[in-house]
């Protein structure tokens, strides 16, 4: 068992693949998507790495590519270290990576997360599910084309919605939060008003 | 008189019956929850039973699902701060210090120590106010309504010392990134190291009427036991690890906030069951006084926020109200937000339910481009499949309360 300090010098010796990722604080390392399994079986039995923190998904806006990146956060409860695996994944319109659940099963539950909120499969996921939205919801909020105020969905129980006539409306954005986007300089753009994706003085509440 | 009319052995009856299987033996399925008094809060469990065990459990959550993640994308950092108040809900100051630490970790901003001995003790109240919070509703749980009302009784002082400290007794929002809101009223160390004296013999109390107690032990040993294993590889953290035998606590093996200044001990169960689980719980409040009392015994003078940082932490009110280039700061700090560098930072806190994290992604600005919360009761809650196959169904009423866990933040 090595000591994790050097953890991504002998994991770049041991898998040439492996290449340096920028980090403010813990160490980090991009790995292909294909050998994100490899790579992590390897952190957990040699380096002891042995606790799967988190994972989670970043999307980098439409129309650049890579647009998602999934990220792994490893901690060792021997070292106390914390390491960083990014992947990102091979195609934009559908992506996928592998699954870790066969190494760690408190994957299962963050997998489900990160596939409900960006759309990305889980290749050998044993029951991959929504998890926080409802099964059958039509979008992933958390990718960037997924306005803040939501999208009007029909709700999922046919019998609840024909007796009712209930959906899911896309929220009041009036008094919201004042914001300015990174890379946004036009304040009166940033107004509240101006960013609501919904009804305002302007527009009329949706019935 | 002759009587014929036989007693049918009733026995025998069943017996034949059962063999004949007669009995309707299928699996039944039972939805517990989400409104279910021991779920705490909306939690659903469906169940899968043969006759009183437990063969399947399934967890669905995401009934308080509000999307934090893409509200604070599209929010500054410091407009943040009131909705890491309604994850863990019963320790909303130690979520507000957790958040500001990983902002301050991604602009490598350094708190002065005054600032950071603020947070360590309301974070360490805000411990002890939760853990009552679940003892008490653990209590309740398994048939002893008293604990509770002791429990309230305390939680009750931590508020009056929350509120005259924050302003609010319950979504208290007082960290700011770069510091703390306001600094300590006159006197409140004094009134929080009194409520510590008063506090370590009701909390004797409070234990003594769990601890031996034949009924709460018969609800608990070996119940839900979690191997140090299973523990690790489901990624549980705070008490509930803890309680499997691993001795890992963030404030010990990864020190933030000046932690590693204190002298406290890490209680560790053996057998990782409920009551391992709620006995670490007990213990953890008495370090928590432990911790508690060494900060205000040194606590320190100063400042109380980042002076040097001016383009993150607001300049106080008299001269913005006064001084241009401070109104110009201000005006700057709540259009644009406090300004960071493009990076990305991972900060996990030692929270009451365990390893509160917070992964920013920055590209510059006042906005972060990703903020994912990784909340300790999402990940302790998915090892239910696992801990609640073949126990009895007044045992997952058990298990659930031993896990301790807020739906706030394991829904987001």
């Amino acid at each position: 068992m090595s000591a994790p300090a050097d953890a991504t010098t002998a994991l770049k010796a041991r898998f040439p693949q492996v290449t340096d990722r920028a980090s403010l604080d813990h160490p980090a390392v991009n790995v292909p998507a294909a050998d994100l399994p490899v790579v992590l079986q390897y952190l957990r039995d040699e380096v002891a790495f042995d606790l799967l923190a988190d994972v989670t998904a970043i999307d980098w806006a439409e129309g650049v590519s890579p647009r998602f990146t999934a990220v792994y956060h490893l901690f060792s409860t021997v070292s106390h270290a914390y390491l960083r695996v990014a992947a990102n994944c091979v195609s934009d319109e559908a992506p996928e990576v592998p699954s870790v659940t066969a190494l760690w099963p408190g994957a299962n539950w963050h997998e489900r997360e990160v596939y409900d909120m960006f759309g990305i499969k889980f290749a050998g996921h044993p029951d991959l599910r929504r998890i926080l939205m409802w099964d059958g919801y039509p979008h992933f909020p958390l990718r960037k084309e997924f306005p803040l105020a939501g999208i009007e969905t029909p709700l999922p129980d046919p019998d609840i919605v024909a007796e009712t006539g209930a959906k899911a409306i896309a929220a009041p954005m009036m008094g919201g939060p004042f914001v300015a986007a990174p890379g946004e300089i036009n304040l009166t753009e940033a107004e509240p008003r101006a960013k609501d994706e919904s009804w305002s003085e302007r527009k009329e509440k949706p019935e | 008189m002759a009587t014929d009319f036989a007693f049918p052995d009733t026995g025998a009856k069943s017996a034949a019956a059962v063999a004949a299987q007669e009995f309707q033996t299928e699996k039944m399925s039972l939805s517990m929850g989400p409104s279910h008094p021991s779920t705490h809060g909306v939690l659903r469990i469906q169940l899968e039973l043969d006759g009183e065990i437990v063969t399947k459990a399934d967890p669905v959550v995401g009934y308080l699902h509000r999307g934090d993640e893409k509200i604070a994308e599209n929010m500054t950092y410091n407009q943040f701060v009131p909705y890491t108040d309604r994850l863990d809900y019963l320790a909303p100051l130690a979520n507000n210090m957790a958040y500001a630490i990983a902002v301050e970790r991604l602009a490598k901003l350094e708190v002065p120590a005054r600032c950071q001995a603020i947070r360590v003790i309301t974070a360490e109240m805000a411990r002890i106010s939760a853990h009552l919070l679940g003892l008490g509703a653990y209590g309740i749980d398994v048939g002893a309504w008293t604990v509770f009302l002791y429990a309230f009784t305390e939680r009750e002082k931590l508020y009056k010392l929350f509120e005259e400290l924050t302003g609010a007794r319950f979504t208290t929002s007082y960290t700011r990134i770069g510091g703390v809101a306001r600094d300590v009223p006159e006197g409140w160390t004094d009134r929080a190291d009194a409520f510590c004296d008063q506090f370590l013999p009701i909390l004797e109390q409070i234990l003594n009427l769990l601890t031996r107690n034949k009924i709460f032990m018969d609800r608990t040993v070996d119940v839900g036991v979690i191997s140090r294993e299973d523990a690790i590889a489901y990624g549980l953290t705070g008490p509930n690890l803890r309680g499997s035998g691993v001795p890992l606590d963030l404030r010990k093996d990864k020190p933030y906030s000046g932690y590693e200044q204190y002298e406290f001990d890490v209680p560790v169960g053996a057998k990782g069951d409920c009551y391992d689980r709620y006995l670490v719980r007990g213990e953890e409040m008495r370090q928590s006084v432990r911790i508690i009392k060494q900060a205000i015994a040194k606590f320190p003078g100063g400042p109380w926020y980042a002076t040097d940082a001016k383009k993150i932490f607001a300049p106080p009110k008299d001269k913005i109200l006064t001084s241009m280039e401070e109104l110009i700061q201000n005006f700057m700090l709540v259009t644009e937000g406090p300004q960071m560098p493009a990076g990305e930072v991972y900060f996990e806190a030692e929270n009451p339910k365990g390893a509160l994290g917070f992964y920013v992604v920055s590209k510059g600005g006042g906005v972060p481009w990703r903020l994912k919360i990784r909340a300790p009761s999402f990940c302790n809650l998915s090892i239910l499949p696992k801990v609640c196959v073949g126990a009895m169904v007044s045992d997952v009423v058990s298990i659930l309360g031993s896990l301790d866990f807020v739906m706030g933040e394991c829904d987001r």
